[in-house]
């Protein structure tokens, strides 16, 4: 095999150019520049909702409705997070899926192997093919994935956050693998929330930045310092006014709590009025954290919880909603709400014990109950007999909020509160997000958005991988410091 | 535009559907008459009648189907329920007041067991229940000997005495309002009116929509998900034990080759009425009107002497039609 020749001004083998894609009136990516040359890591850098995914699916070709240029060189392959092999098949049969070698209709089985075997021994895995895909480790899935990219002569290869699933000699031995991709001449594509990764593997790094193109640049040139400051360097906007509280006694008290595997023994406390922000990028164990609190892995959680003063296990929701703790979850249609019911009977659900003590439900109680709650909430529905998959995303949150309401919690832990709502919708659950906590309501908030996090937030909590890496004040956290803990940084 | 898409109007909401479907069969009625059958008040009391056994599985499955699960067994356990019931009444001499809540035990106890398969060790409902229909089947047979409990009893000999047929059975069977009603169909009604209480005014009624609708959403608001999708399976467990009741009343007899597709024939109601199959929509209201569907074209088709072949063909292909106006509804 002959080595091309790096030469910065050879032709890239992917190259976007004025790339601007919409899902309906939101416009993801805008004007976005990106090329990758053969020999290359290159790093796309930005936090979550930056645009990172969409752009790779552009790359894939998945998404073709998009204005600007698309000039790809080569086959792309992308290695997902969520591996794309059939478990219950072959590695053989997975390599070549679609594409069988066959004669007559009838598999080629001693054929597929052999080649199977070749593309498998390219990467130094020494792997019966025959097996079922399900009998390797996730490391050898993503190795296995690997070989089906290059079985497909795959030149442009992504790779999107491969190491999530991985342990420490697990990840060099990806990264051996990279650099004998690279020196085979393909062109790596990689994202990642690790700085470390980005600083042992990156030759070049884009960063992208709310949809927006912030500057791509050889690695060298963008010590992390830098590059956190291209990632968040965005106008914070218009700020909301948190009007903090004066904070009453202690309501919550983690020691040593954890969520196997996700969340590492960790030890906090948050106190009556408070809201403390929990940041963290993908993969941080922050959604997994509210599980674990809410009694919704069961007994899987370790360490004690106290609330008020008093040590609780919560090992089912209902025993957690009975102490005064409501999770609002982070996707409001797959987890937070029952589209197919009404409002009243969403709004209703957590609290229908209370609302029917004997079994019987009363509609005219549950209505009053449904109107006070989404009252103050300003919430628009045409009636509260409506479904709720009828309603904007806004309102159908502002349902899933209303819900909690009823419980008349102590603790609110809320995950993503505004995730793809509008401006003003935001705004409105902030200030309610400001009059639960004057009421002496603890609130755990998680977000993926800076601004939110900063301007919300009394207090921020740093977690990375399951760990906590920063605890900061709300004078203390800049962007910066945020970030840098995020991506595992020990903060300074 | 198809009027039928819009979702406001009557014609196009889930009861207007259901309501089409029983009129146009109603219409098939009065046009093929039979020389006038369909006018004659028997016929609608027989048909009725008829359709009452099934019309009380499909109560209970309206449940199980409104939490996203199916039950196979029903038609296994009115075959079991059906032995026990004659064996306590006819060989055992038991009251009323013993064989009926023991037979509705046992029906109960069969929807208990496929429910905390199902919900407890998530087993898909549709392999728990198919397990339950098989074993309940077997259970039938052995309890019955693999014969008829019917008056005839045989004795050691080989000879048969005869008893009678016990006051139970001819309760039930009976009719009232000058002959134009029966029992049977009073039950059926009763049946109905305690599912619609425990689904449109019981809190748990509320618990199987949500678990339906979205289970994990339901789990994570507080709902109790394994106690309300068990209770939904007992509940039709116990249906099924009422429906036992009534073959063995009407028959006079327990026939542990009874209720062989039943269960089919109930689901076909539940849907073609438009309870969706997918859970979390759907009521009981929409499923008597399935019942009268399925129960009134069965009927026409029978007195215009239409085939049994030619029956169950008609009736494939209009529940397929029947799904598919269903599925222009969503949204």
């Amino acid at each position: 095999m002959t080595l091309e020749p790096n030469i910065p001004g050879a032709a890239p083998l992917v190259r976007l150019t004025g790339i601007t894609k919409k899902f309906g009136a939101v416009t993801v990516l805008r004007d976005v520049q990106f090329e990758c040359r053969a020999h290359e890591v290159h790093v796309l850098a930005g936090e979550n909702g930056a645009g990172k995914s969409t752009l790779v699916k552009i790359l894939a070709g998945l998404y073709n409705d998009f204005e600007g240029i698309r000039e790809i060189n080569g086959r792309v392959a992308v290695i997902h997070q969520e591996l794309s092999l059939i478990e219950a098949m072959s590695v053989a049969d997975n390599i070549f899926l679609g594409r069988t070698p066959a004669r007559c209709g009838f598999v080629r089985q001693a054929q597929q192997e052999e080649a199977a075997r070749h593309w498998v021994g390219q990467l130094g895995l020494e792997i019966d093919v025959r097996q079922p895909v399900e009998n390797f480790p996730v490391a050898v899935r993503q190795l296995i994935e690997i070989a089906k990219a290059l079985s497909q002569d795959a030149r442009v290869i992504v790779m999107d956050e491969p190491t999530s699933a991985l342990n420490a000699p697990e990840v060099t031995r990806l990264f051996g693998l990279i650099q004998s991709l690279k020196e085979r001449g393909c062109a790596i594509i990689y994202i990642t929330h690790k700085m470390e990764e980005i600083e042992r593997i990156a030759d070049r790094i884009t960063v992208l930045r709310d949809g927006q193109w912030v500057g791509s640049a050889p690695a060298a040139e963008l010590p992390p310092a830098k590059l956190i400051q291209w990632m968040v360097g965005r106008e914070l906007g218009e700020q909301f006014p948190r009007r903090a509280p004066p904070l009453g006694k202690e309501r919550l008290r983690l020691e040593n709590f954890s969520v196997p595997p996700s969340v590492k023994p960790i030890s906090f406390s948050v106190r009556a009025g408070e809201v403390v922000g929990l940041g963290g990028l993908q993969g941080s164990g922050a959604s997994e954290l509210f599980f674990g609190l809410f009694g919704a892995c069961g007994s899987r959680t370790e360490g004690t919880v106290q609330l008020d003063g008093e040590t609780v296990r919560f090992v089912s929701p209902p025993q957690a909603i009975a102490s005064g703790v409501g999770l609002l979850t982070n996707d409001r249609k797959a987890t937070g709400l029952v589209l197919s019911l009404s409002v009243t009977a969403n709004a209703t659900l957590a609290g229908l014990r209370q609302l029917s003590p004997l079994g019987w439900r009363s509609p005219a109680r549950e209505r009053a109950a449904a109107e006070k709650m989404t009252g103050p909430m300003r919430l628009r529905a045409a009636s509260l007999d409506m479904e709720v998959g009828a309603l904007s995303g806004g309102n159908q949150q502002k349902v899933a909020l209303a819900k909690w309401w009823q419980t008349r919690p102590r603790l609110l832990l809320l995950d993503e509160p505004t995730r793809g709502i509008d401006v003003g919708a935001k705004r409105e659950i902030y200030q309610l997000m400001d009059e639960w906590s004057a009421q002496g309501i603890a609130i755990l908030l998680i977000t993926s958005e800076m601004p939110e996090l900063l301007t919300l937030s009394d207090r921020i909590i740093v977690l990375h991988r399951g760990r906590v890496t920063a605890e900061l004040t709300r004078a203390q956290a800049t962007p910066e410091i945020v970030l840098a803990a995020a991506m595992g940084q020990a903060s300074a | 535009m198809n009027p039928f898409t819009r979702g406001k109007s009557f014609l196009g909401s889930a009861v207007g559907r259901a309501l089409i479907a029983l009129v146009l069969v109603f219409i098939a009625g009065v046009i093929f008459n039979a020389d006038g059958a369909f006018y004659k008040i028997g016929t609608h009391r027989d048909t009725l009648r008829q359709a009452s056994v099934y019309g009380i599985l499909a109560c209970g499955m309206t449940l199980v189907i409104i939490s996203g699960g199916i039950d196979l067994a029903v038609g296994s356990v009115v075959a079991l329920t059906a032995v026990c019931a004659a064996k306590m009444a006819i060989h055992w001499n038991w009251p009323a007041w013993e064989a009926v809540p023991a037979t509705l035990a046992v029906g109960a106890a069969c929807g208990l067991a496929a429910g905390l398969v199902t919900a407890v060790w998530r087993v898909q409902p549709f392999i728990a229940t198919l397990a339950m229909m098989v074993f309940a089947r077997g259970l039938a047979k052995y309890a019955s000997g693999g014969m008829k409990v019917s008056p005839a009893i045989q004795n050691a000999d080989g000879t048969y005495r005869y008893v009678e047929v016990p006051p139970l059975f001819r309760a039930i069977d009976h009719r009232i309002l000058g002959d134009n009603l029966s029992i049977v169909t009073v039950i059926f009604v009763a049946c109905a009116a305690l599912s619609w209480i425990a689904l449109s005014k019981h809190r748990w009624g509320r618990y199987l929509y949500a678990i339906g609708g979205n289970e994990e959403a339901a789990r994570l608001s507080g709902v109790p998900v394994i106690s309300a999708k068990t209770f939904a399976y007992v509940a039709s467990g116990l249906l099924a034990a009422v429906a036992g009741l009534c073959q063995a009343a009407q028959e006079q007899q327990g026939d542990p080759e009874a209720g062989a597709g039943y269960e089919l024939t109930a689901i076909a109601m539940v849907v073609i009425g438009g309870t969706n199959l997918m859970g979390g929509r759907g009521g009981i209201g929409l499923t008597l009107l399935g019942v009268l569907t399925i129960g009134y074209l069965d009927k026409i088709l029978s007195i215009n002497a239409v085939p049994e072949a030619g029956r169950l063909m008609l009736s494939g292909i209009i529940i397929v039609a029947a799904v598919l106006t269903q599925r222009r509804s969503r949204t």
